[in-house]
């Protein structure tokens, strides 16, 4: 298969960036979307031009760490999936190819496709854990969870931060990443004592790293390679409305 | 969450208000007797004008600080951008919502204030000397610019609504799993629906299925 990328090239965070045109040729369609990129960056070192920077880590869906936007789409067409799971076998033989990074202001760009996206790490940093130190693992009956909970906490646990939400939400909002991080916690036993201060600080800090807020346009389900559901923004929202009321209760 | 609450407020204006038009089908009777029942709650109407001014006025002020606000969070656009699950509705509220503000200013001044129709003044009291709010309904809609406007104004407003309604819910974490994609539909359901209905006026008069009830 032959295509034509136009990937975003930019040489540092304040220099001007632009889309330059590439031809990948004889690639083969079991090819993922990053090994191709490989291929690609292989002959511009060849040609002794600069490759393509983009991130990647375990190329297998699980660490959240590519961050690509292809042709328009977070992490690429086929949802749900990472970057790293889009084959080319996706795409139209001599297809044109827009790659660009995750765009939105708490993601400050650092070269090429390679965006800082630590906003997330703060936002968490503010509250997304239990601080009391719990030592090894418990008896396992020793606290009882309902199956149903466990299962929730575990959808909204199954987030891996990638920030495609914020990358694709229209207004570049972070709160399907928060939502995610404040309801894992709220849905079970061990995240209660700090449930209110918990909802109160991680919307803060979302708010502080300058996000959009939801219009609830439900663009970031859509992406989201964990599937975290939408409705757990409901439920961040609920959690966000009670724990202001109880605060201003004197709680 | 102000957004959401006055936006409620609002959607409950809309249906009321598309419940007292729809009297038209009743005859002039009906209609003339309701909008005297109206003006005759006196200061009451004036406090509701006053709740629904402020409801709108807070309602756009956060909407529009709002967009703002998730206009700079994207400092630099995607080049090329697409779309899995948003909706048009949904991304182009501030459009749809300012359109309807410009349609609101005008309707007011059409049939409330009546500045813009010099033929309203020429209108008689009806039989039982009650402002024949009937003839006028029908003389305004007769005018196929306005009818247009009207009709293009309650599409936006039901674009709006397909996407406000359920959002209100959303937005108050008033949803779960199950409750969200059935609030979807519902919503959509009822924009419609009132779309339906308010559109109907202009499009009886103009098919002469509503005639005035005097001449002028």
């Amino acid at each position: 298969m032959r295509f034509k990328l136009k990937v975003w090239r930019q040489k540092d965070p304040k220099a001007k960036g632009k889309l330059v045109e590439y031809e990948a040729i004889g690639v083969s369609p079991n090819t993922s979307f990053l090994e191709m990129l490989d291929v690609v960056n292989e002959g511009l070192v060849a040609r002794g031009e600069e490759p393509i920077a983009f991130d990647s880590d375990c190329r297998e869906g699980i660490c959240g760490t590519c961050s690509l936007t292809i042709n328009g789409e977070a992490h690429g067409p086929d949802h749900p999936g990472a970057a790293c799971e889009v084959y080319m076998r996706r795409f139209k033989d001599g297809a044109t190819i827009v790659v660009e990074p995750f765009r939105a202001k708490p993601f400050p760009l650092i070269k090429d496709l390679v965006v800082d996206r630590s906003a997330l790490d703060r936002i968490v940093q503010a509250g997304g854990f239990v601080a009391a130190r719990a030592g090894s693992a418990p008896e396992a009956n020793s606290t009882l969870i309902p199956k149903h909970r466990a299962d929730r906490a575990m959808e909204a646990a199954a987030c891996i931060g990638c920030g495609a939400c914020a990358a694709a939400c229209p207004n570049a909002s972070a709160m399907l990443f928060t939502a995610a991080k404040v309801s894992h916690l709220a849905f079970l036993p061990q995240g209660q004592p700090e449930r209110t201060s918990r909802v109160l600080k991680m919307v803060t800090a979302m708010d502080a790293e300058g996000f959009g807020n939801c219009t609830n346009t439900y663009e970031c389900e859509a992406v989201c390679p964990a599937e975290i559901s939408a409705s757990l923004i409901a439920k961040l929202n609920r959690e966000y409305v009670i724990a202001s009321l109880r605060r201003n209760a004197g709680e | 969450m102000i957004v959401a609450i006055t936006g409620v407020v609002l959607i409950a204006f809309v249906i009321g208000h598309l419940l007292g038009n729809l009297q038209i089908f009743l005859g002039p009777d009906w209609v003339n007797s309701y909008a005297e029942h109206l003006r005759a709650l006196g200061p009451l109407l004036w406090a509701i004008r006053i709740f629904l001014l402020v409801n709108l006025l807070l309602h756009i002020f956060y909407t529009i600080s709002l967009a703002i606000e998730n206009r700079r969070a994207r400092p630099v656009h995607y080049r090329k951008r697409d779309y899995v699950k948003a909706t048009f509705a949904s991304r182009y509220m501030a459009m749809s919502g300012l359109i309807v503000l410009a349609f609101i200013l005008y309707h007011l001044a059409h049939f409330t204030v009546r500045v813009t129709d010099p033929r309203f003044l020429l209108l008689k009291a009806d039989p039982l000397n009650r402002y024949d709010v009937y003839s006028m309904m029908v003389y305004g809609f007769q005018n196929i610019f306005v009818s247009a406007f009207y009709v293009l104004g309650m599409f936006l407003l039901a674009l709006h609504l397909s996407h406000g309604t359920s959002s209100f819910f959303q937005s108050l974490g008033l949803n779960d799993e199950k409750l969200a994609p059935r609030l979807a539909v519902a919503g959509r359901l009822l924009a419609w629906l009132i779309f339906v209905g308010y559109t109907s006026i202009p499009v009886a008069v103009l098919l002469h299925l509503v005639k005035p009830a005097q001449q002028i």
